[in-house]
């Protein structure tokens, strides 16, 4: 019982031919999409990786731009070889590559599938990295004298100027680091020698943020220091604190950033993944299609099309056989050409006496 | 005696024609790179026009704009023009319009070259409009409590951190300014006090700036206050103290962003005289 079985006319066949020469051509254009897609993604989380912990998460746009590029590969070979069919005599240079081509095909666009869920998926590992890198930046944000972290400020202050955030969480991450390095304080000053010596690790820790956490949006000059303590300045009331500084955390500002760029573009890559499946269903038709009129014969006849020979549960069990006998090969049990003694052959049936009548 | 007169044979005559049409279509391109250029330097003078004291001139945009659209109409024209002259039944339908057509022609052209001489000249008026514009920015900035005003600070702020300046021509004009508002200073101290008193205006100046004119590269934490007091922070000399805060002026830094403007649509108003 075959699955989806259609009957063609040729010039159905024929038409079905064109449209899917078409629908390749498009498929290499969403290809290409696809391709740009991935590069957009790899250059958006390459701009604030220093604030990311580990490079994970840039399996996802090189999936995407692999799979982009596999896909215009793919199609164009299709539109090539969906040309020919129209014409059983080209066919014929392409029958034994169409399966495999199907074959590649499909698993393909089950990647594309895999690619446009990994989209979806990634917003716990990306919350995990930004976490910690975060944490770390905010850390080194004072070594602009070491090799290798001296930017990290710069890209920290410019992070939270751009994305409108304090701190990892909140802006009271700032109060629990040194984020002014010793070069710059005055180790002769008893005020500072207090406070370095009040924490246990040595660090000089203050209620104050850097001016990159300063609000826009702030009707009055921006407070940084002696944030704890509201009476230290002149008609600070609820309001000006609410306004005064940027309210979201770093981490909350890049992950909604991120999410934002990954839903869109799971949801382009899902509609493409549709639109493949759909070239695929096509091309399958004609394949089969034109199988059966080599079958059959007759060039000019009607013939059948269908995605699947038997029912799905059939050509499960008969694909199982293959795979399972592939590892059989030096296995010699249904070779009929080889004598296996069976347990009934092995009672020793007397050989007929045969009269050799000698002739004396 | 014709002046720079030409032979045609008909071979000549087709090609010419087919030329010019092409010619044609690509002037009308350029006619709407023309009227969006227009549109987005119009966009571009309102978003800022806080700053320019609400009184700058849109004279320029107005007229890119007007010259993109009579360009495409023109040249569209034009173009079914030399399509048309090779059928010599069409030909002498159009016959009469090619006269007032060339006249037209020669019009929008002394337009354009009109318009090429505005955007270089307008340049200066842009200048004072910034200067003034700016000073009085500056002069707003605390006034985030009057109608009308109440904006300058925020537009004042986000100008400096984009364009990478400070002040007017340098930092030192906030020193001259009141920018904190008195709704934010505690009269009842003494020091805030002396300070008001000291000055003739009775107004509470410091040698300190905002925070939007800190500058993001600097490998120390942006020092605001007190920039002019060396013992007033550790290891800080403000003769030679760079990176600490913007060096520019945002009247520099804005008109170089908006005379890059005007002069790339002086270049490519040249460009499409040429092609005229």
């Amino acid at each position: 019982m075959a699955v989806g079985k259609i009957t063609f006319t040729k010039t159905e066949r024929e038409k079905l031919a064109e449209v899917l020469w078409l629908l390749n051509w498009i498929s290499v254009v969403t290809g290409a999409i696809l391709f740009g897609l991935g590069l957009f993604l790899k250059i958006e989380i390459q701009k604030w990786q220093e604030v990311m912990s580990e490079q994970g998460i840039l399996y996802v746009p090189h999936m995407l731009i692999t799979t982009g590029l596999a896909a215009c590969g793919i199609n164009y070979l299709g539109s090539k070889i969906c040309l020919d069919c129209a014409d059983t005599n080209k066919f014929l240079r392409w029958k034994l590559v169409m399966m495999p081509y199907i074959v590649c095909t499909f698993f393909f666009t089950a990647c594309v599938l895999v690619g446009a869920l990994m989209c979806y998926s990634i917003r716990s590992q990306l919350e995990e990295a930004l976490y910690l890198g975060l944490r770390n930046t905010m850390r080194f944000y004072k070594d602009t004298d070491t090799p290798g972290r001296c930017y990290l400020k710069k890209t920290l202050d410019l992070l939270q100027i751009q994305f409108q955030c304090c701190g990892n969480t909140d802006y009271r991450d700032w109060f629990q680091i040194q984020w002014i390095s010793s070069r710059y304080l005055d180790m002769t000053n008893s005020a500072v020698v207090d406070r370095v010596r009040s924490n246990v690790e040595g660090k000089y820790l203050m209620d104050s943020v850097p001016f990159s956490c300063c609000s826009t949006l702030s009707s009055r000059p921006c407070i940084q220091h002696n944030l704890s303590n509201p009476g230290a300045h002149a008609h600070y009331d609820e309001r000006s604190q609410q306004l005064n500084l940027w309210r979201r955390g770093c981490q909350q500002a890049l992950l909604d950033h991120y999410t934002g760029i990954m839903q869109s573009i799971g949801l382009t890559v899902l509609l493409i993944w549709l639109f493949e499946l759909l070239v695929l269903t096509g091309v399958r038709y004609l394949q089969t299609a034109m199988e059966n009129v080599i079958r059959l014969g007759d060039p000019e006849s009607e013939s059948e099309g269908w995605i699947l020979e038997n029912s799905l549960a059939e050509t499960a069990c008969y694909n199982f056989s293959i795979i399972k006998s592939l590892g059989k090969c030096y296995q010699v049990d249904d070779d009929p050409n080889i004598n296996v003694p069976t347990a009934a052959a092995n009672q020793e049936v007397p050989s007929a006496q045969v009269q050799v009548n000698v002739t004396s | 005696m014709p002046f720079l007169s030409q032979k045609f044979n008909l071979q000549k005559r087709v090609k010419l024609a087919q030329g010019l049409w092409m010619l044609y279509w690509l002037a009308v391109i350029v006619g709407i790179i023309l009227f969006s250029l227009g549109i987005f330097f119009k966009i571009e003078l309102r978003k800022r026009s806080e700053i320019m004291d609400n009184n700058e001139s849109h004279l320029v945009p107005n007229l890119l704009i007007l010259v993109g659209m009579l360009s495409c109409g023109l040249n569209a024209f034009g173009g079914k023009l030399c399509h048309d002259s090779l059928d010599p039944q069409k030909f002498s339908k159009m016959k009469p319009m090619l006269r007032p057509y060339m006249l037209l022609c020669c019009g929008f052209n002394a337009l354009l070259l009109l318009l090429v001489l505005l955007s270089f000249l307008m340049q200066f008026a842009v200048y004072l409009t910034l200067a003034e514009g700016l000073k009085n920015a500056i002069r707003f900035y605390k006034d985030t409590d009057t109608p009308g005003r109440c904006f300058m600070k925020r537009t004042l702020d986000m100008t400096q951190i984009e364009f990478r300046c400070c002040g007017n021509n340098n930092f030192r004009d906030w020193f001259e300014v009141q920018w904190i508002s008195n709704r934010y200073l505690d009269m009842s101290n003494d020091v805030v006090k002396d300070r008001v008193l000291s000055n003739v205006e009775g107004k509470y100046l410091m040698d300190s700036v905002p925070f939007s004119c800190c500058n993001p590269g600097s490998p120390r934490p942006c020092i605001q206050h007190h920039l002019t007091n060396n013992s007033a922070h550790y290891d800080y000399d403000h003769r030679t103290e760079e990176l600490n805060i913007w060096n520019r002026g945002c009247r520099q830094a804005v008109f170089s962003y908006y005379s890059g403007i005007m002069n790339s649509i002086g270049a490519l108003l040249i460009f499409t005289i040429i092609l005229e």
